[in-house]
């Protein structure tokens, strides 16, 4: 594959912060913060897949944004292929955005309905001045056969496409400049069931031809496990457990990854019959100022007194299986 | 048992600028008291306006042609509208999908929770107001007195779809049509959701068609599944049925195209390619043909008849047919 680097992490997250602030009154002054994304560390390995799940409004998505710098992060480290990108200026982040792509969750709202299929996958490239007007137009009839489309398809409007055939151009155009690192956005969620195994499979033959790296942000737990090398679980911002995905999956230590997985519903009527189901009672809390304490508390069923007190770090119960829980102090 | 509703044969086609789309194209099932039935199929199977054609709710462009819905002896189709009034919402409710645009804005919830039992069960309004405080109990919503004058855009997405059901079974009906109650929502709340719709169907044995595109939603509430394609229903029988014996090739694609939830290895899924059918001019033959591997020449010329492959289970498919091809997975075989 690649030659040997600095590194044999891409993407290293150092105790990455991103919040928000909510403006109040009628001098918009702010008070209190939306916590999306509060402490979170992880590393992605070349050539990995690294899931990322939770309920809305954890902060994966804020997650995702926030390191390929579309939200300026408020603290925290993002580093890639082993140089420091969190303080780079637009200028100089721009040689990044080239390696760094997304593919977004709405395939009705992420394309421009004015530009042709063609002027939106070429997009990227015209803006880093890549190739010559004819190198560019074979590099986009390219990239549509690629993802499974025509290449007549190019000077065709978006309206004319299913969503199946939207996310493809969305990932034609993640792909349009030679991208190493994507964040995957929940890019099956609007999707049939059908059509949403059409996309990860290309997703995943990509991955293999290219050697790219994903982050694969999901609320469906049970493609997420079948997409990724490893799972991360957040919850309100935090992220409360961090393992291999079998792992995981067979052998979920925090009470709310444990609450999560047993709500996935499971394609099986002898399975879905005997299992039991741990509810969860009540939503997840605002984020806006979160208490002190594990942020799970108010929905967990082992909560302590100290749960209340003291936040859980985040520590390797051995194997690569990370975890933030009192329990296991 | 008792049947509820029995769908016969029925037709429903939109008449567009371009032509006419023939949405659904001669469906027959039924419901029995008390009985959750699932129907499934992908967006633009025809499943949402099947629903819509019994409650007749359907846009100004669309039209039953042909075809009976019985529902306890009275033909939702020909009834008059006067009649009709008194069925929707009181008799049979549904819950739609998106409970972000289904609920009205400008009315509190209170306000729209006690519609339908003025109107319906002719309540006053104190007693309207109860009643519909103790929906919201039922439906888990806490501090119920104070969120009935709230409006919509203070509950979240989960809350909002309790609503719905609040409303739905604001009358207590005897059939239930939940449109995609929970594809809108996150897995823990979509829990929450189908086990409030299996303990109230166990209570007040209120009878439910839950429509969807996720296999894994049906697998645990209905005790019968409709799968659905191109307008037609093309097998039908218990979810044991369908999920363990499969056989038409189309829910043998369904099946194929989740992660296999009892393997821990990774397996390659096993999608369906190609795009449904266009149903501005439906296919002659079955309408899966064009995406099926193992479609046959005289899959594209007839449609084929249902085969019968144990009693309440059949198919249309000619891979039942006993000059068929074996193919892997598939255990059909039947008569016709």
């Amino acid at each position: 594959m690649m030659e040997e680097k600095k590194s044999q992490f891409l993407i290293e997250i150092k105790n990455l912060k991103k919040y928000f602030p909510v403006k109040k009154g009628i001098f918009k002054t702010s008070s209190s913060y939306v916590k999306a994304v509060d402490d979170v560390s992880f590393e992605i390995k070349k050539g990995e897949t690294l899931g990322l799940v939770g309920e809305s409004g954890c902060g994966k998505t804020t997650c995702g944004r926030t390191i390929l710098k579309l939200y300026e992060p408020t603290s925290g480290k993002i580093i890639y292929d082993g140089k420091d990108i969190t303080k780079l200026s637009v200028n100089q982040m721009l040689s990044y955005r080239r390696k760094m792509q997304i593919i977004f969750q709405d395939p009705y709202a992420s394309l421009d309905a004015r530009m042709t299929v063609g002027d939106i996958v070429g997009e990227a490239i015209d803006i880093h001045n890549l190739m010559g007007k004819k190198e560019r137009n074979e590099r986009v009839q390219y990239l549509l056969q690629r993802v499974g489309l025509n290449s007549e398809h190019a000077n065709r409007y978006p309206h004319e496409f299913s969503g199946g055939q939207r996310q493809r151009i969305g990932i034609a155009r993640a792909l349009a400049v030679q991208p190493e690192f994507i964040v995957c956005d929940e890019p099956i969620s609007a999707l049939d069931v059908s059509i949403q195994a059409q996309v990860v499979n290309m997703l995943e033959d990509l991955q293999g031809d290219l050697g790219l790296t994903y982050l694969f942000i999901a609320h469906d737990l049970s493609m997420v496990k079948h997409i990724s090398n490893r799972v991360g679980v957040m919850y309100l911002g935090k992220l409360v457990e961090l393992a291999a995905s079998n792992e995981l999956y067979k052998n979920p230590q925090h009470p709310y990854t444990q609450a999560l997985l047993s709500a996935i519903p499971v394609p099986d009527p002898d399975m879905a019959e005997e299992r039991k189901r741990i509810i969860l009672e009540g939503e997840i809390p605002s984020p806006i100022d979160p208490p002190e304490g594990c942020r799970f508390k108010g929905r967990c069923r082992f909560a302590k007194p100290i749960c209340s007190k003291e936040n859980p770090v985040f520590k390797d119960l051995g194997g690569e299986h990370y975890v933030a829980c009192h329990l296991f102090d | 048992m008792e049947k509820l509703l029995k769908v016969n044969n029925l037709h429903t086609s939109f008449y567009t600028h371009v032509g006419e789309v023939m949405a659904v194209r001669g469906i027959t099932f039924d419901v029995e008291k008390g009985e959750a039935v699932g129907l499934v199929g992908e967006s633009g199977c025809g499943k949402s306006v099947t629903m819509m054609s019994l409650l007749r709710i359907l846009a100004d462009t669309g039209k039953v042609k042909e075809g009976s819905a019985l529902f306890e002896g009275r033909d939702l189709v020909k009834i008059s509208n006067q009649e009709m009034l008194k069925i929707r919402g009181n008799e049979i409710s549904m819950i739609f999908q998106d409970p972000m645009t289904s609920l009205n804005p400008v009315f509190t919830i209170g306000n729209q929770l006690m519609e339908p039992l003025l109107r319906h069960k002719r309540m006053t309004k104190h007693d309207a107001r109860k009643k519909a405080v103790e929906l919201l109990k039922l439906v888990g919503i806490p501090e119920a007195e104070k969120r009935l004058s709230q409006y919509p855009h203070e509950f979240s997405g989960g809350m909002r779809q309790r609503v719905m059901i609040a409303m739905a079974l604001a009358c207590d009906p005897k059939l239930l049509i939940a449109d995609e109650p929970t594809t809108a929502l996150d897995v823990t709340i979509q829990a929450q959701i189908l086990d409030l719709m299996k303990e109230l169907k166990n209570k007040i044995s209120t009878s439910i068609i839950l429509i969807t595109h996720d296999l894994g939603v049906v697998a645990d509430l209905c005790s019968r599944i409709n799968v659905m394609y191109g307008g037609k229903i093309v097998e039908q029988g218990t979810k044991r049925d369908i999920f363990y014996n499969p056989s038409h090739a189309y829910t043998l694609g369904l099946l194929g195209s989740v992660p296999n939830p009892k393997t821990l290895i990774k397996e390659r899924l096993k999608p369906i390619d190609g795009q449904p059918p266009d149903l501005l001019k439906p296919p002659e033959g079955c309408p899966f043909a064009p995406r099926c591997k193992y479609a046959m020449r005289i899959c594209e010329i007839k449609m084929p008849p249902y085969f019968e492959i144990s009693e309440g289970h059949r198919a249309a498919c000619y891979l039942n047919h006993p000059y068929a091809p074996k193919v892997e997975g598939f255990k059909g075989r039947g008569r016709e």
